[in-house]
């Protein structure tokens, strides 16, 4: 090669690399905590790590949230010396089987879905709990929790984390009592306030919206769940998501029949946002907002919908919006809640890994986290007036309230076959106007023979 | 013409360039061979040009519009309404760009990441590709044939399919290679290149031997004929004459591999652990859109900002495509 | 990031490349003075080594072991339930129609606008700037790719104001805003040109430089004969780059059917977009269910197996004649 070639096909690289390090130069380094000015009383038990080992964690939660999960570690690093390290990715879900099967998985794994924790568990992938972890999951959760961590082998792994609740109406307090609405106790008065609000006519009552990129229908999905609980009753639901009885059981029938005189009702949707069809391409995150300008009153999101709200709305029971719990068939039972929540799985065992999976799993690491804002944990040491909002206080308390009848979200514990793939395709199809029948007996082909 | 290196690159140097100043010259002033291009280029076919450059560019142009727009503004109306909604701002790039915190891009240390798996994941599979090609093209042996199209059907392994069982040979194979690293050099990080290099060279060599061998193979016997009654030995051939010949159609294959590598987002998931230590600017774009997707109008200056690059390769290597990556083998 | 981690990086890349160098070079040094006997051999054996062992190690053995996988259920036992559940699929049927589409337009398509595009700016004033803007596409990461196509194909209600390009031309020429990605069948047309539109930079870059090679004497021939454009194009020209015709259109079918970013990105497989590729993604990664992912590839092997035939045949065909 002569010389002056070899120049000019550097050329682009030094270009390119001149760009490189200009663009890093403008991050910094990240400043350590100062041991001296934290208290470290609450973390003695932990202990102290010479040689500064690293614990390396991987999840789903990203950005904002991502930050303040880092935050909540952060006076646990400084005094125990045990770096942590936190790399949030979308792609945790399809990703972290493969890596566990090749043994290159991070320690410890923020598992979104009891049924991809199955999946590890089955796999052989996951450590069992340490003691300090089922010492602190007896006492601060209850039994159902607890059982969501074990694995099929009856053997406990995982400690919950934090949690959500699904089953939320957010509406606009300032127009029920405009308009005289009363907040609904069953479902049927649910029915019957939905007929009112389209028979005044002004706008239709629901705005739903079910896209969400790749897993679009997903919202669908937790309507369904939320009418099985109510409709059929717990009992009915656990053999549901465990397949004891087929998907297109009757009773699964009547709950998408229920939701469909609401969400493929062209009198009850999309309010603000079009027809029917608006339904499947609305993004989720937007499809609550028309609440705001009063072309809608009825929106049903978890309580992580909070979030969605532009700045500078109110939420609160007597503010611009807020939210109330999807009834039951009976007044009484308005304690049934589904919801959601993540689990740690270690995959690796260590001082330092144990020592992180015992903080996260205290009470100590959930009144942090909570302190910080955006979420909630069913761990009972959590102090509810910590939450960050009105409705977040609302569902710790729910949450930690003995009679509540907590279920998680079917669509999780089902296999990944059927709760993340034809359980929201089927979904999809069934707003788009295939009939139930149809429907149920497709994702019932799509359950996985073993 | 003779064996030795430099006259031959010269040559091959200086018919392009005169191929190069013909075809210039060809637009001034009208020779014959010109004359006869001028009525296959009519006007129309220039209208028709000039269309199809012009749709292929507009979707890209918006995003480059979108992204000097605040976000409100990219959600409530279209980019081509810039002048009735007027906002010009560069808080999306230097969100992507500067901002520190876990929740902002960082992109600086994924850019470095994506020139460190880019340059020699490139480099790697071209070497290697080229030792084979000139072996299948030059190399006299029994089953050449059955191996070479052998290695050409390869090309349909999906690389999802690889996946898992190459990840479990890199753990056995590779981790200890990189914990050995670390523990020398402890600057390196644990996490390291190797794997998605690695990777990336495994899936580009069925496509680079295909192609490099269409090259290769179309050199002139007698050159290397000449070479070999002189006594040269394969690899001397390999160095001196095959590789100067065959650059054109390395520098064109290589522009297109750097581009695939840079923008490839299925091999950095599974290979580079997600770190920041080894992801690459793809993975962090895809995780921009926040967790719930919600977010989506941020990527606008990020997308750009991983165009750059590519940009850059392309502009400076274009001109190896005027001999291009085929041209050699026009015979068919 | 610190200093410490960029010097750190940079010492991998340079080290990197410098081992690389280091061992090939060696090999050859060695092959050189590979015993008389047999050294062709040697050499042989030499030059495949690096390749034979990337490729055994790296395609052909995971190919195999995924391949097994297919007729496995979760639990390891032998079974066809694989194939069985991708039959009994009402989907199924669709997302094979859709994969033909896909393999039939994006290669034709991609093909025939690069080649005309190619042709038409041959020699032409700013040559250059135009295949720029024709390659640009090819820089752009899928990920990229999608937040540009969906300022084109974003739907708003009617009445609100569209932010994606088509609906808004469409609401300027007096019609009502289209779902465009929720509408089948011409949702799955729409993705077929975002694939189009990635792939004819690549077609048009490599034919360009095709139609360059054609030796203009040739044309003048043909054009004392008395030939018009389209003649000449046909006779002359295209012979002249069949032989890149043939690889463009394969390497750009072989790509289609292993695309599965686009469809994931946009639709998610929803409204009857799905294709093989994004089935077996979603199989295989978000489901778990591997046995499915595999069978689901196998049915793609499958697909490919006639361009390679054809592309085996024709190689067959040029290294007889050399």
């Amino acid at each position: 090669m002569s010389p002056k070639r070899y120049r000019r096909a550097l050329l682009p690289l030094a270009a390119a690399g001149i760009v490189g390090l200009a663009l890093t130069g403008c991050t910094g380094d990240i400043a350590a905590g100062d041991k001296e000015n934290t208290d470290c009383s609450a973390y003695d038990a932990y202990g102290t790590f010479e040689g500064s080992p690293e614990v390396s964690i991987g999840g789903t939660i990203q950005d904002a949230e991502a930050d303040r999960l880092v935050e909540s570690w952060k006076d646990f690093q400084t005094c125990t010396g045990i770096t942590v390290n936190y790399q949030g990715t979308k792609e945790f879900e399809s990703q972290i089987s493969v890596l566990a099967e090749a043994g290159n998985a991070p320690d410890l794994g923020i598992i979104p879905q009891p049924g991809l924790f199955n999946r590890l568990v089955d796999g052989g992938f996951l450590k069992p709990a340490t003691k300090e972890v089922e010492a602190n999951v007896d006492e601060f959760w209850s039994e159902d929790w607890k059982g969501y961590g074990t694995g099929s082998d009856g053997t406990f792994y995982a400690a919950p984390l934090m949690a959500s609740i699904k089953g939320y109406v957010w509406y606009s307090p300032t127009e029920f009592k405009d308009k005289g609405y009363e907040i609904p106790k069953t479902l049927d008065e649910l029915n019957t306030l939905t007929k009112k609000i389209a028979d005044e006519g002004d706008h239709k009552p629901w705005c739903v919206g079910l896209g969400s990129g790749d897993a679009t229908g997903w919202p669908g999905t937790d309507w369904i769940e939320d009418y099985v609980l109510r409709q059929a009753g717990p009992d009915t639901y656990d053999k549901w998501v465990k397949h004891e009885i087929p998907f297109n059981d009757p009773a699964i029938v009547e709950a998408f029949d229920s939701v469909g005189e609401i969400i493929k009702n062209p009198d009850y949707v999309n309010g603000g946002l079009g027809d029917v069809a608006s339904v499947i391409s609305t993004e989720f995150g937007d499809a609550g907002l028309p609440i705001l300008d009063g072309t809608c009153s009825l929106h049903h999101q978890a309580s992580f919908y909070e979030g969605f709200w532009p700045e500078g709305t109110k939420v609160s029971s007597d503010g611009d919006v807020y939210a109330f719990l999807l009834p039951g068939t009976e007044a009484s039972d308005d304690k049934v809640v589904t919801g959601g929540g993540e689990f740690v799985g270690a995959f690796k065992e260590s001082k330092e890994i144990d020592a992180v999976r015992a903080y996260l799993s205290s009470d100590t690491w959930a009144n942090n986290r909570v302190k910080l804002g955006g979420v909630i944990s069913a761990n009972k040491g959590l102090d509810a007036s910590v939450a960050s909002s009105e409705l977040l206080q609302d569902s710790v308390k729910l949450l930690q309230d003995e009679n509540t009848t907590f279920r998680f979200d079917g669509s999780d514990l089902m296999p990944g076959a059927v709760g993340t793939d034809s359980f929201w395709k089927g979904i999809v199809a069934w707003v788009g106007g295939q009939d139930t029948k149809t429907t149920v007996d497709f994702i019932e082909n799509s359950w996985p023979s073993s | 013409m003779s064996v030795t290196p430099t006259p031959i690159e010269v040559a091959t140097d200086e018919k392009t360039a005169r191929r190069l100043r013909r075809g210039e010259e060809l637009e001034e002033q009208p020779t014959k061979a010109g004359r006869v291009k001028k009525r296959l280029t009519s006007r129309g076919a220039t209208v028709v040009a000039l269309i199809i450059a012009i749709v292929w560019t507009i979707p890209t142009f918006g995003l480059f519009v979108s992204s000097f727009r605040p976000a409100e503004e990219i959600q409530s109306n279209g980019w081509w309404t810039i002048f009735q909604n007027p906002g010009f701002t560069f808080d999306n790039y230097s969100e992507v760009l500067f901002s520190a915190s876990q929740s902002s891009p960082q992109l600086g240390a994924y850019f470095v990441n994506s020139l460190a798996i880019a340059i020699p994941a490139t480099v790697f599979p071209l070497v290697i590709a080229c030792m084979a090609a000139y072996a299948f093209a030059w190399i006299k042996f029994k089953g050449s044939n059955a191996l070479f199209i052998l290695v050409f059907a390869l090309q349909i392994i999906p690389i999802q399919m690889a996946l898992l069982p190459l990840l479990q040979m890199f753990t056995a194979v590779l981790r200890p290679i990189q914990a050995g690293l670390h523990d020398a050099i402890p600057m390196i990080p644990e996490q390291n290149y190797l794997p998605v290099w690695v990777a990336h060279t495994i899936f580009a060599l069925p496509l680079a031997i295909f192609l490099l061998h269409n090259f290769i193979a179309e050199i002139p016997g007698e050159v290397i004929e000449a070479a070999r009654v002189d006594g040269a030995t394969h690899s001397q051939i390999f160095f001196r004459i095959v590789l100067p010949l065959a650059l054109p159609a390395i520098a064109s294959f290589a522009i297109f591999q750097f581009l695939w590598v840079w923008n490839d987002l299925l091999v950095a998931l599974i290979f580079s652990g997600g770190t920041q230590d080894v992801a690459p600017l793809t993975q962090r774009l895809a995780e921009l859109s926040g967790t719930r997707g919600q977010d989506w109008q941020r990527l606008t200056a990020a997308a750009f900002v991983s165009l750059v690059v590519p940009l850059i390769v392309f502009f400076s290597l274009q001109r190896y495509f005027v001999r291009g990556l085929l041209a050699g083998s026009t015979k068919g | 990031m610190t200093s410490a981690d960029l010097i750190g990086k940079i010492l991998q890349v340079v080290g990197g490349l410098a081992i690389f160098a280091a061992v090939i070079g060696l090999l050859l040094f060695f092959l050189d003075r590979a015993p008389k006997r047999g050294r062709d051999y040697w050499q042989l054996a030499g030059f495949l080594l690096p390749t034979a062992v990337l490729i055994i190690a790296g395609l052909i053995y995971p190919a195999f072991r995924t391949s097994l996988l297919a007729f496995q259920n979760n639990s390891g036992e032998w079974t066809l339930d694989n194939f069985v559940w991708m039959f009994t699929q009402p989907s199924t049927l669709v997302t094979l129609g859709n994969t033909v589409i896909w393999v039939i337009l994006v290669p034709l398509l991609a093909t025939s606008i690069g080649l005309a595009y190619a042709y038409f700016i041959d020699k032409a004033r700013g040559e250059k700037i135009y295949k720029a803007l024709v390659f640009m596409p090819m820089a752009i990461s899928f990920v990229g790719a999608g937040i540009i196509w969906r300022f084109v194909y974003d739907y708003r209600g009617e009445g609100r104001e569209q932010i994606g390009l088509l609906n808004q031309i469409v609401v300027w020429f007096g019609g009502a805003p289209v779902q465009w990605l929720q509408s089948s069948p011409i949702n799955t047309f729409l993705l077929i040109v975002v694939m189009i539109w990635i792939q004819t930079g690549f077609a048009m870059v490599i034919l360009s430089a095709a139609i360059k090679a054609v030796p203009v004497e040739q044309l003048e021939a043909a054009q004392l004969d008395g030939t018009n454009g389209w003649q000449r194009f046909r006779n002359v020209v295209l012979p002249g780059i069949r032989g890149s015709l043939v690889v463009v259109v394969t390497t750009i079918s072989i790509a289609t059917l292993k695309v599965f970013d686009i469809v994931r990105t946009m639709t998610g497989g929803n409204f009857n977009t799905s294709v093989v590729a994004n089935e077996m993604y979603t199989q295989a990664f978000r489901a778990g269910e591997q046995g499915r992912g595999a069978a689901l590839a196998l049915i793609l092997f499958l697909l490919v197996m006639p361009i390679v035939i054809y592309n085996v045949r024709t190689m067959r065909k040029q290294r007889e004649i050399r």
